[in-house]
């Protein structure tokens, strides 16, 4: 109604006589403001220049990208790899035979017939003739290459058997086989710790193990080389920040992952504390055995029977069959709920060919000697300790390792401050020792990518083929080089 | 169940429309289809799945309340009070789908994995809990699963032969690395002998596929670099890309106004937040695309690659020694010029009959890779007998070792894929991929199909591969044949009559186009489909 209407009105004009000046000055610099903002122009939360064409063509035109590989120099230390072959020609008169020699114990480097103190070949299976013959009729049956993953008729029933007598040998409920030893650990771990769980990892981890830990995008914590007290600390800080958020510390996992035969420093893992803190803290342990694996303990079982620690307090255990059963590939064992979940989530075993059925036929005849005779083990031993006191001594280099390793290495005792010049000393003695047939190696790292670059070395490496009077003359050996290089 | 209709048409229209490509390159038509999705299957998938998942949590609940006896390995006593290793729902798919059509998988072998292979028997008292293995062989079942394209799974024949002696001559094992005693004689002269193959200055062999991209991308990009991958990559890319710690971009498979964005993008924007300008850009791609059956386009990606200055990795697991009239590959089949790929990267578990990768490019590339490669670093060398079996077999392929068995196997393979792809074809399955690829995808959709597809086709004696989720898409299952050559004419014809026997019995034949009589049996005519 008009009348109401008008009532409002005059309602409305009447509280504006009425109304404190402040009140209205205040209401009309507001509208004032809105006015204002209303008229302004939009301001962009991310400013994308708009780039006419021409410009973005210019752009396109300029950009250089940098080669896709930096330039290598031609003399590169590195770039020339040592040339193992596999027969030797021996010239008798104007004959020239070739005599078939597999490199093993005995191995021919750059045409020089050299003993090796060098490969892995830690139980001398390289050359077993048992070996050889058991891949050749695996050969036979079943030719060289799998063509398929796991999951796609690649399970081969030598698979399946090596998976069962690897189990029974740890003695463990279950055993998974991977086609490359790196691979191995590398796809184990991200298999279980994922973003947001912790991995407290000792700082002389090898490289596969870093890269495992790279890929499972977690947090990662180092504590000292085999220092339990800096773990301790590590673990008891993680304990409070618990505390302080109860709810999210049910979900995290946390694990320790640690070698049981550093291949770095070549020396033991305190397995015996480490199992201690693992119920004190409620963390798992995964042990990487590739070094220990077939050499340490009474019947080769790993570090686990060396300390007499139950096998099962180990969550998972994995190795490379490429050390101590001179073939390719890796395994990882432990109880059916742990190693049943990488059948379908480790990277490695799903989505990558299966082991190719002679090597898997060449490890399982490895295992069988193993089991056969465990008088091997106690041999190696010795002659660890036989080479460990022999390489005492030598001037200018010292032993880093213990007395148990199959693999040590010989680090200058004074390093000249370069690693290049370091480097250069150390290969002039491993050449001076190839001269005189004595095979070794300098230990490889890759120096950018390494998160705790060891000092450069050489590295020993003890079988059980070697014989006393070929340890003392290398040990000789080394000694001559060491005095004459590094006076 | 309600919120699912709408969901589903809404969904569907973000299906690949009907894809269709036919383009001509020169010398070569490049015909690859998609067929869409017909949505009376969409639709009846999407219940399937839901089903399962209800009667999925309707088990989980009677296992929690011990009224069903719990088959899962349980973590042990004194662990108890420790943080949960598994999450229970990430399992959830593995207990409660997987678990149900598990036998379809890891089928155990005793014999070659040629075109005929020897199946162990298993047998499941507990619904797929357990395996037991009967002690009985399933003897010639065809083998329509292996990646065994050129038929040199053989145990023989020259190769086996040659392998033998080499095992004789240097043993099994290496037990070094490339860089300190592990390297052979013979890992020089296959390097050699696949860089002539590959038609590149120098190229590298690494032990197994999958590493080496997962360990030689990280040392060709780092921080600062831009990764261009396909959607569909495989795991070992993907792996590799994520390592290098490069900030990666994908684009749409196989589409190159996607990848031509993403360039142009990256090249005028420079680095996200900072926009200083990228070191390098990479594309990664692959030969042929195992999941699809889909061609790279590669003469497009050369010419967006040289265009913007960007280098290429392409991934050829799959296509070297399957594609090309010489057996070389991708680049081969087009016809192009193999120093244009910067990278070119491949396996040799399929067509070779061995394992291992390799990479080959430009000396100076591979002088790189040998000093900063992972794997020459820290694993073990590849094992003498598996380098001659690549040996023999790449020299027979080049036609080297003096007879043309590899020139007839290359044109068998060749004409077997035309064969097998325009029999399904006519038949009306839904084919994915490109006409010339021996990878062929048959889809099923439907979850219970999987495992009755698989099952069938096992009790007429065809050994066949099924693939679901997260392999591929959630309503995109399918069952995967890799034609090769060692198939005789008829043992393509035994497997396409069961596949069609097979096809009738569950339904499987969707398709609407180039159908040949079998009108009565389309359950799905009266739908209208959205035809380009």
């Amino acid at each position: 109604m008009a009348s109401g209407q008008q009532w409002v009105l005059v309602e409305m004009v009447q509280a504006f006589y009425e109304a404190p000046a402040y009140h209205l000055i205040l209401e009309g610099i507001l509208i004032l403001w809105i006015i204002r903002l209303l008229f302004s122009k939009t301001y962009k939360l991310q400013e994308r220049s708009d780039l006419t064409e021409k410009e973005k063509e210019e752009l396109i035109e300029e950009w250089q990208p940098e080669p896709l590989v930096p330039l290598v120099s031609k003399d590169h230390p590195s770039l020339n790899y040592d040339v193992v072959t596999g027969f030797v020609s021996a010239v008798s008169g104007h004959i020239s035979e070739e005599m078939n020699l597999p490199p093993s114990h005995k191995i021919i480097v750059n045409g020089k017939e050299c003993v090796n103190f060098a490969s892995f070949n830690f139980l001398g299976l390289l050359e077993s003739e048992r070996v050889k013959l058991k891949a050749l009729s695996s050969l036979k049956k079943y030719g060289v290459g799998t063509c398929g993953p796991r999951g796609f008729y690649g399970t081969f029933d030598v698979h399946l058997e090596l998976e069962e007598r690897l189990a029974k040998f740890m003695r463990t409920e279950e055993a998974i086989i991977y086609s490359y030893g790196f691979a191995t650990i590398a796809s184990a771990i991200p298999a279980y710790s994922k973003r947001g769980d912790i991995i407290f990892v000792d700082e002389a981890a090898c490289f596969s193990i870093q890269k495992g830990l790279q890929a499972s995008r977690s947090f990662i914590k180092y504590f000292k080389h085999n220092d339990m007290e800096d773990l301790e600390r590590l673990l008891k800080e993680q304990e409070i920040e618990d505390q302080k958020n109860p709810r999210k510390a049910k979900v995290i996992r946390r694990f320790i992952v640690i070698e049981g035969l550093y291949i770095n420093t070549a020396d033991l893992c305190p397995l015996p504390e480490l199992v201690k803190l693992k119920y004190k803290y409620k963390v798992r342990i995964f042990l990487e055995e590739s070094m220990s694996f077939g050499v340490l303990g009474e019947h080769g079982r790993g570090v686990t029977e060396h300390f007499g620690v139950n096998i099962d307090d180990i969550d998972l255990i994995s190795a490379n069959m490429e050390n101590a059963l001179a073939s390719i590939g890796g395994f990882c064992c432990g109880r059916s709920f742990v190693i049943d979940h990488q059948r379908l989530s480790g990277q490695g075993y799903c989505f990558s060919a299966s082991l190719p059925p002679m090597l898997a036929a060449a490890a399982i005849e490895a295992l069988n000697i193993m089991e056969e005779d465990p008088g091997l083990f106690r041999v190696l031993r010795d002659k660890c300790k036989h080479v460990h006191k022999a390489l005492q001594g030598t001037p200018g280099l010292k032993v880093v390792g213990e007395p148990l390793a199959p693999a040590l290495h010989l680090q200058l005792e004074n390093s000249s401050g370069s690693r290049t010049d370091d480097l250069k000393l150390l290969r002039a003695i491993v050449d001076y020792s190839l001269d005189r047939q004595i095979a070794l190696t300098l230990a490889r790292y890759l120096d950018k990518e390494e998160r705790f670059l060891p000092p450069p070395s050489i590295r020993v490496v003890v079988t059980v083929e070697q014989t006393q009077e070929e340890i003392e003359r290398a040990a000789q050996c080394i000694r001559q080089a060491a005095e004459k290089i590094l006076k | 169940m309600f919120t699912l209709v709408p969901f589903v048409v809404f969904r569907y229209s973000f299906f690949n429309v009907d894809s269709l490509h036919i383009h001509h390159f020169p010398h070569r038509p490049f015909v690859e289809s998609f067929e869409e999705t017909p949505l009376l299957v969409a639709v009846l998938t999407y219940m399937g799945y839901g089903i399962l998942t209800i009667f999925g949590y309707l088990r989980d609940f009677l296992r929690d309340w011990k009224f069903e006896k719990c088959h899962l390995a349980r973590e042990r006593e004194e662990q108890k009070d420790f943080v949960p290793l598994y999450q229970d729902f990430e399992n959830f798919y593995t207990r409660n789908l997987y678990m149900r059509i598990r036998d379809n998988w890891n089928r155990p072998i005793c014999s070659v994995p040629g075109a005929k292979m020897d199946l162990l028997e298993r047998v499941t008292p507990d619904y797929n809990w357990t395996f037991e293995h009967t002690g009985n062989v399933l003897k010639d079942v065809i083998n329509m699963g292996s990646y065994n394209y050129l038929g040199f799974a053989e145990n023989t024949g020259t190769c086996a032969d040659a392998a033998s002696e080499c095992t004789v001559k240097y043993g099994v094992g290496v037990s070094s690395t490339r860089q300190e005693i592990g390297n052979l004689d013979k890992h020089e002269e296959l390097e050699i002998l696949v860089a002539r193959f590959l038609g590149v200055e120098s190229s590298m062999a690494f032990g197994m596929g999958f590493a080496t991209n997962s360990m030689n991308i990280p040392a060709l990009t780092g921080k600062g670099c831009l990764i261009l991958s396909d959607e569909l990559n495989h795991a070992s890319l993907v792996l590799g890309a994520r390592l290098s710690g490069s900030t990666i971009r994908v684009f749409k498979h196989n589409n190159m106004q996607s990848l031509e964005k993403l360039l142009r993008d990256a090249i005028v924007h420079g680095q996200p937040r900072t926009h200083r300008p990228w070191k390098k850009i990479l594309i990664l791609v692959e030969g042929i695309y195992s999941m699809e059956g889909s061609i790279v386009r590669l003469p497009e990606v050369i010419a967006l690659k040289k265009k913007y200055k960007a280098y290429l990795y392409l991934d050829e697991a799959h296509s070297i020694g399957a594609l090309g009239p010489r057996g070389r590959g991708v680049v081969d089949y087009f016809g192009l010029d193999p120093s244009d790929v910067d990278i070119m990267m491949g396996t040799f578990t399929k067509s070779f009959g061995a394992a291992g990768g390799y990479i080959g490019g430009k000396k100076e590339l591979i002088d790189y890779l040998r000093l900063h490669s992972h794997s020459t670093v820290y694993a073990t060398s590849m094992s003498p007998p598996i380098i001659q079996q690549i040996i023999t077999s790449m020299k027979c392929i080049m036609g080297e070792d003096g007879s043309t068995l590899g020139q007839e196997r290359l044109c068998q393979l060749s004409e077997n894929t035309t064969y097998f792809r325009r029999r399904l074809h006519e038949m009306g399955f839904i084919i994915y991929g490109n006409n010339d690829s021996p990878v062929v995808p048959l889809m099923l959709y439907m979850p219970a199909k999987i495992g009755a597809f698989g099952r069938e086709m096992l009790k007429r004696n065809i050994g066949t591969v099924v693939v679901g989720f997260p392999a591929t898409p959630i309503i995109e299952s399918r069952a995967r044949f890799c034609v090769s050559a060692a198939h005789t004419r008829e043992m393509l014809d035994k497997a396409l009559n069961a596949i069609s026997e097979v096809g009738d019995l569950l339904q499987l034949k969707y398709s609407r186009k180039n159908r040949h009589g079998n009108e009565g049996s389309d359950s799905f005519s009266f739908l209208e489909s959205h035809q380009d």
